[in-house]
């Protein structure tokens, strides 16, 4: 094996920090893809839910860190995403960064010019990417890279980022200018009044001996009042100076926020009429993408495609998810049967192992694929351009209760499992709608209650009332978790959440076909956050849950006479010891501890204890009713003895414990209910906080309880 | 041509071409739009109108954008052309 140069360089060289930043769609992201490939680590920003995704290249011999900065319109932030944005280009996260890579759309000059204005002030050192080229090409124009660079006084370099061997300027650019450090230039054009004042108020700062540029010193004269203000009290100590010049900025009306953005915009302006050059090519009259876009955001046909492209997605979830969770579960399946034998001369250790440890473990990685296949679709949507059409058409429906119109696939894809819904709340643009619909997305009814409903519908409806209250029972119970979720949504937004919403903005890309290299790197990262995460709670908490319905143990020496001094016949004895397991472990003493909890919606402790062991993942409460009801956990929702034992109990009091109205307050109460310990560690790990899981546990038991607790009370009034 | 006086995003159709005439700044949004293009004596047109009716797609500066028509009520236009 030889020392390759590169790996020296890594060894011995102190890796320098590039960020890549920019407006959205820029191009970021498909530009640090192919500068870090499958390098990539995917992390929280402390504190919030905005994710930080970092990489690393090596060029010659020198290791080069980048981060994947979220994309931002301004630096006078106003979401939480551009607020990180912003806090980690000024450096106020980890120190200034060593070099900005900033993104410059070719095709969208004057707006991405703008946002350069703001950050060229911060004086970091920076080297432009120019992406999208090709795009401006087929427009019949081009930018003339020289001029720009003289314009702006930092390196230009074009890229287009899915052709990698161009990013070998790019890249030699950086390392040039992590040498160089180009600062760009920032006359622009602001008015002398204000360019007077700011210089002056610099130049008395230096007398008192605070060193500031003059780029912080505007940024902090013109933060809104209450910014502003607290601003002034954080500095006592240049309070004064402060105030004054802002007073004098007010007085020559000068503080309003359109003088600073006009006069930025106009200088953008004059740059880009300075650089677009017209190309040979003459430009195309109508392009594919609006002639597309005649079809795809047409009244009628655009939502009936956009009806028949959601359904094909949200079949082929449940139809190609299936039989790879099922391959999932019957390999941990065979590996529990290959391990049962070596660990069998300790049963709490072969408990442990089979039931705790690998069941767990299992349990964890079934959801992984509908989490790959829906993400992939989403990467193939975003990346071809129609999930911002899909958006486009959808807002009204949405927004008006404080969402947008990208929270369908987040919805929808809760139906089929709120574990990739929740993580699918990714593609919402801002925070606050994340953090909205990552709260309400488990209440669509996922495909982990459909066997509870099977089996209540089964055994209490469908043979009194037909099939049709059948099936109606189970329409009902889909629709009422969307039902219930609006009135949450709207709540939360009002009450909870009610930080000022932003206007909402939406970018129509044009279309073009995804590129599998970021679908790839989408798909990698998501899995690896996926497991790495979310999966280590779920089977921490797995074992958990095992641990609580495994002790104390109860197994008698010979459980046969045990059971048949209980008048139990032999045949059912294993079962019967399995029932008495649960009974006394310490969920079952929980159960019957808080049954008087749960008698106000007509459940008693065997069901109270089959909701709690229910608690890794819902659908778990066919076997546990099983195991409750002595037919041990071999059961399934169809299950004939099931059914009948259901019917068979009784209270105490010799009254039937489950009646029609038990068995639709029991299904309410699962339509609603967050019994699902993997929902809430995903929310953990996508809000980066456990408060907001809590939350959430909290607010569905609460309105799942109520909702069973209606049930019974209607019961009562109506008749059984 | 006179300008129709307080038009704003409501009033705006697909194909329509406005300019920005007055920006109200104490509204919260008002910075936001700006910074998004939307300064005093810009010109933009309506690309398309999403089928309920909203959000609609501008041109503006070159770029094209969806907004909401209730949530630019801060900015006052007028028509041209
Ligand atoms: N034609 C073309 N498309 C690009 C180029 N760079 C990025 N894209 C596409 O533009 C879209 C937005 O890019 P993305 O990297 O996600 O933007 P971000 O929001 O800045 O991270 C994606 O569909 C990319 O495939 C480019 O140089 N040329
Ligand atoms: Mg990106």
């Amino acid at each position: 094996m030889s020392l390759h140069p590169d790996r020296v360089g890594r060894l011995k060289l102190a890796s320098h920090l590039v960020i890549v930043a920019g407006n959205p769609n820029a191009g970021k992201t498909t530009l640090f893809n192919s500068l870090t490939g499958s390098t990539q680590k995917v992390a929280n920003y402390p504190g919030v839910t905005v994710e930080s995704v970092e990489g690393q290249y090596t060029f010659a011999g020198e290791s080069i860190r980048c981060v994947d900065v979220p994309g931002l319109y301004s630096l006078k932030a106003a979401s939480e995403d551009e607020r990180v944005a912003t806090d980690v280009i000024l450096g106020r996260q980890e120190g200034k960064p060593e070099l900005v890579v900033y993104v410059l759309d070719a095709t969208n000059l004057e707006r991405n010019l703008f946002l350069f204005t703001q950050i060229a002030e911060s004086q970091v050192p920076m080297v432009i990417a120019l992406t999208m080229p090709d795009r401006l090409q087929a427009r019949g124009k081009t930018v003339d890279l020289e001029r720009l660079q003289s314009e702006l006084g930092v390196p230009v370099v074009s890229v287009v980022a899915h052709e990698d061997r161009k990013l070998e300027s790019l890249k030699q650019a950086i390392s040039d200018a992590l040498r160089d450090k180009p600062i760009p230039a920032i006359d622009f054009g602001l008015p002398e009044g204000m360019q007077s004042t700011i210089r002056k108020l610099s130049e008395r700062l230096a007398r008192i001996g605070v060193d500031a540029s003059q780029a912080e010193i505007r940024r902090n004269l013109y933060e809104p009042p209450e910014l502003f203000q607290r601003f002034l009290e954080d500095f006592p100590e240049i309070a004064e100076p402060f105030t004054e010049a802002r007073n004098r900025l007010e007085a020559e009306d000068l503080l309003r926020p359109s003088v600073d953005v006009t006069s930025r915009y106009e200088w953008s302006a004059k740059i880009q009429s300075l650089v677009l050059r017209d190309a040979a090519k003459p430009a195309k009259v109508i392009s594919i993408t609006d002639r597309l876009d005649k079809v795809l955001t047409h009244r009628f046909w655009g939502l009936t495609i956009f009806v028949l492209v959601m359904y094909g997605v949200f079949q082929s979830i449940y139809t190609v998810a299936a039989p790879m969770m099922a391959g999932i579960e019957d390999v941990f399946g065979r590996l529990q049967d290959a391990i049962r034998p070596m660990v069998s001369q300790n049963e709490i250790l072969e408990s442990f192992i089979i039931d705790g440890l690998i069941a767990g473990v299992g349990g964890m990685l079934v959801f992984l694929p509908q989490i790959l296949i829906l993400f992939f679709f989403i990467a193939v949507l975003e990346g071809s351009g129609y999930l911002a059409r899909a958006a486009f058409l959808m807002d009204r429906l949405l927004g008006w209760c404080g969402l947008n119109g990208r929270a369908f696939i987040p919805f929808l894809s809760s139906y089929a499992c709120a574990i990739p819904g929740i993580m699918a709340a990714r593609v919402m643009p801002d925070s606050k709608s994340r953090l909205a619909t990552i709260l309400v997305a488990p209440l669509m009814s996922c495909s982990a209650r459909l066997p509870v409903y099977v089996l209540l519908i089964g055994t209490f409806i469908e043979p009194q009332y037909g099939a049709f209250w059948a099936g109606f029972s189970l329409f009902a119970m889909h629709l009422l978790g969307l039902v219930v979720a609006i009135p949450v949504v709207y709540v939360l937004n009002r009450k909870m959440l009610k930080a000022r919403r932003l206007p909402f903005v939406l970018e129509l890309p044009p279309y073009q076909w995804p590129k599998w290299r970021d679908i790839w790197l989408t798909l990698v990262n998501r899995g690896k956050v996926f497991v790495k995460t979310a999966g280590t709670i779920i089977v921490f908490m797995s074992i958990l849950i095992w641990a609580a319905a495994s002790f104390p143990r109860f197994s008698p020496a010979d459980p046969v006479a045990e059971a048949a001094k209980f008048g139990v016949a032999e045949e059912r004895a294993e079962q019967w010891v399995q029932e008495k397991q649960l009974e006394n472990s310490i969920l079952g003493r929980f159960g019957k501890a808080i049954e008087p909890v749960f008698i106000p919606a007509g459940f008693d402790w065997r069901i109270t204890t089959a909701i709690l062991s229910a608690f890794p993942a819902r659908e778990t409460i066919v076997p546990s009713l099983g195991i409750i009801f002595s037919l041990g956990g071999e059961v399934d929702e169809s299950s004939g003895d099931l059914q009948s034992a259901m019917k068979k109990a009784t209270w105490p009091d010799g009254r039937p414990l489950f009646t029609v109205w038990t068995a639709v307050g029991l299904m309410v109460f699962f339509a609603l209910c967050a019994q699902c310990m993997a929902t809430l560690a995903t929310v953990k790990r996508e809000t980066n906080s456990w408060k907001w899981a809590v939350f959430m546990f909290c607010y569905m038991t609460a309105l799942a309880y109520v909702g069973a607790v209606a049930v019974n009370y209607l019961g009562k009034l109506f008749g059984a | 041509m006179s300008a129709v006086a307080g038009m704003t995003f409501a009033d705006l159709k697909s194909g329509m071409s406005a300019r920005v005439i007055a920006v109200d700044e104490n509204c919260l949004d008002s910075r936001r739009l700006q910074e998004m293009g939307f300064t005093v004596g810009t010109q933009f047109s309506v690309v398309k109108v999403a089928p309920m009716g909203d959000p609609i797609e501008i041109l503006v500066r070159g770029y094209r954008i969806c907004l909401r028509k209730n949530e630019c009520h801060c900015i006052q236009i007028e028509s041209v052309g």
